[in-house]
């Protein structure tokens, strides 16, 4: 999808409303789009919760933006069930609703979702993951250190992809546990940090200390499994793969910590997300999905240093000139 | 020459006894309440003992090993040490729900200040430790000369602290191999002793020699006894000649000292140093840690010891959950159950009629 740059955004005004703006990820999201809208002219305004999980600022954001009289937004949203009724109101209001990275839920309550299909992130590091234990992959000792209990979207699509990658039944695709095979030792929610992470590879050891390969969630938590290894040892038995992309887990996956990790693109969401606005607003266009998909893929790259066979990768230079945070 | 006067000599014959309070028959319900009374760890360390026990048998020796049970330890560490904090501003019928925060700001420093700006390591820490006793000094001077209640202070500077470790590191993860390559004194508390199967780390360590101190100076020292006369009744330590004032400063302070060197710590646990750790109830477990190890939140009454205990109570559960496979919400349910169980024991003990 290529949009024609147009000088004529001037006094248009869009919102962009993420989790938090701590989160790095989201910090990088915020100057995709101000670089843009500083291209276009298009006045922008940016909101965010407080904390990850926090809806109620979410719901005040968009109520502004509509009070505003802005053309557009574009949100991660932190409640993708929760969020709907207030986003139908801003699209009631005329306003173009675009979300960015998390689909909301159902994902057609938005005009379009520009994200990463995290489906193909996760299949990525499995098919890497089998591919690079060759044949010790059918007896390998398989832990998941997934993001909450509450199981959200992104949490699943990555779990489950990552086991598709790899060969693993998942049962039903939209649920994280129901499967059973003998491989897989279990899941542990790490809410996507270090912390987590360490305790979480803390308590999978404690079910089995022959764990072979781990699936993170993302590279914070990725990095709390590795200090839990590295306190007893096991750092070297462990394959350890992750989803996101960020600067200090592509530097991670350098140092040997992280085998690879599938790199998303916040910034490009972003910025497209701004020209989809001013595009709106100067002749009532909406974006268009990916073919074959109900979303629009702003695309994943798979990191790492040991390129497998028969899956396709770039090396760390290339990733962390295109990280993020 | 008068006689000597003898108006005594009729004491010759009195009681000589001093006063004191009958103790007989008495039921077992009775002594046992007395015997928890004027022992404050004894439940904590009963229930303790209890929990091992049970999921001890319902586990077996995978969880009764000395190796689940030194890995309970590290995984309290951080929280065990937050909860010494938490105590001594409970004792004084305080609260403070800044201490989690405080710890991860003056982590953020020492890790800036020994890898960004490249000072001296030493130097970092103890700018972090300073940076944790000026936010606790600040929680201190509100609540003793302000006479703001510390609930309310302590809210306020919770949002303050958080707000501010935010916008200075831009929340910017320092990374495990910049704090190895640069400043490998920060992982000090990493370092780990193995006795068979058992692993401690300097973490656990400091843990237990800190609450052995602080348990010292609450019980040997003059001015520990103050922090529970404060705590106690204010008006009467005020009366009896004690700074009550300066003892509520001193105990934010140390509070504040004691979280960033907790700080100090997590980031031996956790290799790399997080701003994002600011959104963890690190706080809300230090006060739970503190309440089911019984410390009245009335003030004046409760061992730092319990405190101790009260945090392993939290470890041996949630290990037990997980190893049993529970979903983790039983872990969060149970914990609940616990704090209201020692608030209701704690109220029993009590009505205890001496």
């Amino acid at each position: 999808m290529a949009f024609a740059s147009s000088a004529s955004a001037a006094g248009v005004g869009a919102c962009l409303i993420t989790k938090t703006d701590t989160n790095p990820f989201f910090v990088k999201m915020k100057e995709g789009a101000t670089a843009k809208a500083k291209e276009l002219g298009v006045d922008l305004k940016t909101y965010a919760g407080k904390i990850d999980g926090d809806s109620e600022s979410q719901v005040a954001a968009i109520e502004s933006c509509i009070a505003d009289g802005a053309k557009g937004i574009l949100i991660t949203a932190s409640d993708t069930k929760g969020i709907v009724p207030t986003v139908k109101k801003a699209r009631d209001a005329g306003l173009l609703v675009i979300a960015l990275d998390t689909p909301l839920d159902p994902i057609d309550a938005a005009d379009a979702t520009f994200a990463t299909d995290n489906l193909e992130a996760g299949k990525l590091i499995g098919a890497w993951a089998a591919a690079t234990l060759g044949d010790k992959a059918k007896d390998a000792k398989i832990g998941f250190l997934d993001l909450t209990p509450s199981q959200p979207t992104v949490d699943v699509l990555r779990d489950q992809g990552f086991m598709m990658g790899y060969g693993i039944d998942v049962k039903d695709a939209n649920k994280i546990g129901d499967e059973d095979d003998p491989r897989i030792v279990g899941h542990d929610v790490t809410n996507g940090n270090e912390e987590g992470g360490r305790k979480a590879m803390e308590n999978l050891l404690q079910k089995d200390n022959t764990i072979n390969v781990i699936h993170t969630i993302n590279e914070p938590a990725a990095v709390g499994a590795y200090q839990a290894l590295k306190a007893v040892g096991l750092e070297k038995q462990v394959l350890i793969v992750s989803v996101d992309g960020g600067c200090p887990g592509v530097k991670s996956v350098t140092e040997g910590v992280i085998g690879a990790t599938s790199q998303q693109y916040p910034l490009q969401m972003a910025a497209l997300g701004i020209e989809a606005i001013a595009n709106y607003a100067k002749d009532g266009t909406k974006p268009k999905p990916t073919e074959g998909k109900n979303f629009f893929d702003t695309g994943v790259n798979l990191v790492t240093d040991k390129p497998a066979n028969g899956v396709k990768s770039i090396d760390t230079k290339e990733g962390l000139a295109k990280c993020w945070g | 020459m008068s006689q000597i006067q003898e108006f005594e000599k009729v004491l010759s014959g009195s009681d000589t006894n001093v006063a004191a309070f009958e103790e007989h028959g008495k039921s077992f319900v009775k002594r046992a309440q007395h015997f928890l009374h004027s022992t404050p760890a004894a439940v904590p360390l009963i229930v303790l003992v209890l929990s091992i026990i049970i999921f001890g048998v319902a586990i077996g020796g995978r969880f009764f090993s000395s190796y689940t049970l030194t890995l309970i330890l590290q995984q309290i560490a951080i929280v065990g040490i937050l909860g010494a904090a938490q105590t001594l501003v409970i004792l004084t019928a305080g609260i403070d729900l800044s201490i989690g925060v405080i710890m991860v700001i003056s982590a953020v420093i020492m890790g800036n200040c020994a890898i960004t700006y490249g000072m001296p390591t030493i130097l970092a820490v103890l700018l972090g430790l300073a940076a944790g006793a000026a936010c606790g000094l600040l929680n201190g001077l509100l609540v003793a000369y302000m006479k703001l209640p510390p609930f309310i202070v302590t809210l306020g500077t919770w949002n303050i602290v958080m707000a501010t470790n935010f916008i200075y590191s831009a929340n910017e993860t320092i990374r495990d191999a910049d704090v190895d390559a640069q400043a490998p004194l920060l992982h000090f508390f990493a370092l780990s002793f193995r006795v068979g199967s058992a692993v401690l780390t300097a973490g656990v360590i400091a843990m237990v020699l800190l609450v052995m101190l602080l348990w010292y100076v609450l019980n040997h020292t003059a001015w520990g006894r103050h922090v529970y006369a404060v705590g106690d009744d204010p008006e009467a330590a005020k009366l009896s000649g004690i700074q009550t004032k300066k003892v509520l400063m001193a105990v934010y302070t140390l509070a504040g000292l004691i979280a960033a060197f907790a700080a100090w710590v997590s980031i031996g646990r956790n290799g790399s140093i997080s701003p994002s750790a600011a959104v963890t109830d690190y706080n809300l477990q230090a006060i739970t840690a503190t309440v089911i190890g019984g410390i009245s939140l009335f003030g004046g009454r409760g061992s730092i010891l319990g405190t101790l205990f009260g945090a392993m109570i939290v470890g041996v559960v949630s290990m037990g959950l997980n190893m049993l496979g529970a979903d983790p919400q039983w872990k969060v349910l149970l914990t609940g159950v616990l704090i209201i169980g020692a608030v209701a024991v704690d109220q029993w003990i009590r009505k205890v009629s001496v």
